[in-house]
């Protein structure tokens, strides 16, 4: 993937270039504000990374430039502040996804991969049956088979799968479940989400000799036929 | 204001006591009047009575019985008005002459003194006249009975009584008036101190108390109690500048050190013991970072300025997507997780917020209370109590647990920041409601109103 990074902190931004790169993607640096709309309006990019708080134009008046010339390349927006209204007010700007400084390296990939992958998807049309090695999803007679054999979800699981599923193959981060899934912005106490994940992998990965959802320690989980 | 509290005011109690005082000593004062109005009265007609006999007793030692009997004819003759008492006997009190048919049965008092109703007098009043006489036996051994008619003595000393009583009666109906006026007047400038305290207890720090500009003892009161405030308020202001800015500032030397930490364990180092420590390490820096963000999370809210956010936001959904998260959580310490909706309201709220609020208090009745205790979240219009049946919060600690950090000793060693319920105060207030504890019997019921 082709990421570009406009971030003018120092510090931020070489963690994030250094995390981009040894998970394998190809990570452009701007310093400024102008400089990165000037790469992203001149060059080609599978994702943008725009820290809200620079030096003139800031994060939102970059996207919102970009979406106004019918660029909608997807874009993730950092902040430092990380209030429910500062989120409202990039995704109403333009922007695709929201993340809140101190992030680990891990959750950043997740939702960058699980960006441009929304954009896959929805380029693709919508299929209404997703598949997963002898994991079938049916999102219309949402219906879940493995292997031939009809397996009953509830519908909070049912949605918990189908996020899964789309991104099968990259890692979720608990904060992305809770967002997608039951559809909430907030700091869960405990880790909740491992519970419903454990309910998904009775029914789903129990009887059967392949488990296909697996934890990934320190980020989140992911849904995949092997091992890498 | 009603009578309970109008009795129970101070200002109105003292009136009620400078009622009493002033009223009696006006009922002293006029006491006193009438006395002396109505001594002087009867006194005067007792020196006339006196004066007669006198002079009919000298008549009858130079005139006899004959000379004093023409001379009482005579003055009955005269008084038409039927003023005067005559009434001459023998003896054996026969009649001899006069303007009285009987010798009056009432007993007279040791100095002959005797009152009495005139039954056979023609009254002018259309009353019973009443007469005060004197009795005198003359020398000769005849009783001689002389008074006057004392009606309008009556009357004056009635009407002097009469005036009195309406007196001191107005007198204490106009203070009790004025004393109600002026005690409504006094509570009300304290009710407008008390209301202020009360406002800034319930966290509006700004309000102040208001003053009129006269500069009377009130005005100076809520002067000087607005200085203090002011003066409290910038202290605590400044406490909570002080913590924001230390969370704030740790926050940046956290977050290098938690890149490090994640730098040191992606660097490719084989050995998976070192790795676990590493990771164990991000951990403990994480959740170092997620008390620095409860902390600064909370003053965002409890400063106020997050209502861009606000929407309407259906209670039934939110109480139900919460069960709907908690239950497995609940299920798998083999509580009973239960979820009522009674008519759940519409709010204008912060969805995510009210969430966040709702999911707190689930994720503490689950975590404090035993495994196969019960859970109930039940909602019923503006209101969302949650209740369990654990160990409950000792009632002197139902104020204290919204305290940032606060946590109670028997809960040390469950894992938590102490927050929790100070981020669901801080939401509620936000959204003008309140948050307040309750005993379950067993346990503890969590009440969240909203306005």
């Amino acid at each position: 993937m082709r990421i570009l990074v406009i971030e003018d902190d120092e510090d931020v931004a070489s963690y994030i270039i250094k995390a981009l790169e040894e998970a394998g993607h190809n990570a452009t640096l701007a310093v400024t504000g102008k400089q990165g709309l000037f790469l992203a309006t001149t060059e080609d990019f599978d994702v943008l990374v725009v820290d809200r708080m620079l030096p003139a134009p800031d994060g939102l008046s970059i996207i919102r430039t970009l979406r106004a010339s019918d660029d909608f390349t997807p874009a993730l927006l950092l902040s430092a502040l990380g209030e429910v209204s500062d989120r409202v007010k990039g995704l109403k700007a333009g922007g695709d996804d929201y993340l809140t400084k101190p992030f680990a390296a891990s959750e950043l990939i997740a939702r960058l991969e699980a960006l441009t992958r929304r954009v896959a998807n929805t380029s693709h049309g919508t299929d209404p049956r997703l598949a997963l090695g002898d994991l079938e999803m049916d999102l219309l007679a949402r219906s879940v088979k493995r292997d031939g054999k009809e397996i009953t979800l509830q519908p909070r699981e049912f949605r918990l799968l189908e996020y899964l599923m789309r991104n099968s193959g990259n890692v979720v981060t608990r904060t992305m479940l809770l967002e997608h899934v039951w559809d909430y912005y907030f700091d869960p106490q405990t880790n909740v989400i491992d519970v419903h994940i454990s309910r998904l992998r009775q029914k789903i990965d129990k009887e059967f000799e392949t488990q296909l959802i697996h934890t990934v320690r320190g980020a989140g989980y992911t849904l995949r036929t092997s091992q890498p | 204001m009603n009578l309970p509290l109008l009795l129970r005011s101070a200002s109105f109690r003292l009136m009620l006591i400078y009622i009493i005082l002033f009223g009696g000593s006006a009922a002293i004062l006029l006491g006193f009047l009438y006395w002396a109005i109505a001594g002087t009265l009867s006194e005067q007609v007792d020196e006339t009575i006196n004066a007669d006999i006198k002079g009919l007793a000298e008549q009858y030692e130079r005139l006899g019985t004959p000379g004093v009997a023409a001379i009482i004819s005579e003055r009955v003759r005269k008084d038409q008005g039927g003023r005067t008492v005559y009434l001459l006997t023998d003896r054996l009190r026969r009649r001899m002459v006069g303007n009285l048919s009987n010798w009056p049965t009432a007993t007279p008092d040791s100095r002959g003194w005797i009152e009495f109703e005139l039954q056979d007098r023609d009254s002018s009043h259309g009353e019973l006249s009443l007469a005060r006489a004197r009795s005198f036996v003359l020398q000769g051994g005849l009783n001689l009975l002389v008074g006057r008619e004392v009606h309008v003595l009556v009357r004056t000393r009635d009407l002097v009584i009469n005036t009195i009583i309406w007196g001191i009666a107005i007198t204490i109906a106009l203070a009790l008036a004025g004393g109600i006026a002026m005690s409504r007047t006094t509570a009300r400038r304290i009710e407008s101190i008390n209301q202020t305290s009360r406002e800034i207890s319930q966290g509006a720090l700004d309000r102040r108390i208001p003053t009129r500009g006269t500069d009377d003892e009130f005005d100076r009161l809520s002067a000087q109690l607005n200085e203090m405030l002011d003066r409290n308020q910038s202290l605590m202001e400044g406490l909570r500048h002080v913590s924001d800015n230390i969370a704030h500032d740790l926050r940046t030397p956290l977050t290098r050190l938690r890149q490090t930490l994640e730098g040191i364990k992606d660097s490719g180092l084989n050995d998976t013991s070192q790795t676990a420590r590493i990771e164990k390490a991000i951990e403990e820096a994480d959740s170092l970072l997620s008390i620095f963000n409860a902390l600064l999370r909370i003053s965002q809210i409890e400063a106020g300025g997050r209502r861009e956010n606000f929407a309407k936001v259906d209670l039934k959904e939110l109480v139900t997507d919460v069960a709907d998260l908690y239950e497995p959580v609940a299920a798998e310490k083999s509580q009973i997780f239960n979820m009522r909706c009674d008519a759940a309201a519409e709010v204008f709220g912060d969805r995510d917020l009210l969430f966040q609020a709702i999911a707190n208090l689930a994720d503490n009745a689950i975590k404090y209370s035993s495994p196969e205790s019960a859970i109930t979240v039940h909602a019923a219009d503006r209101t969302i109590s949650v209740s369990d049946t654990g160990p409950g919060i000792p009632y002197n600690a139902h104020k204290d647990v919204f305290n940032r950090f606060y946590r109670l000793e028997t809960a040390r060693s469950t894992p938590g920041t102490g927050l929790g319920l100070s981020l669901v105060e801080a939401v509620a207030h936000l959204h003008e409601g309140s948050v307040y504890l309750e005993d379950n019997h067993p346990g503890l019921r969590v009440i969240f109103c909203l306005q």
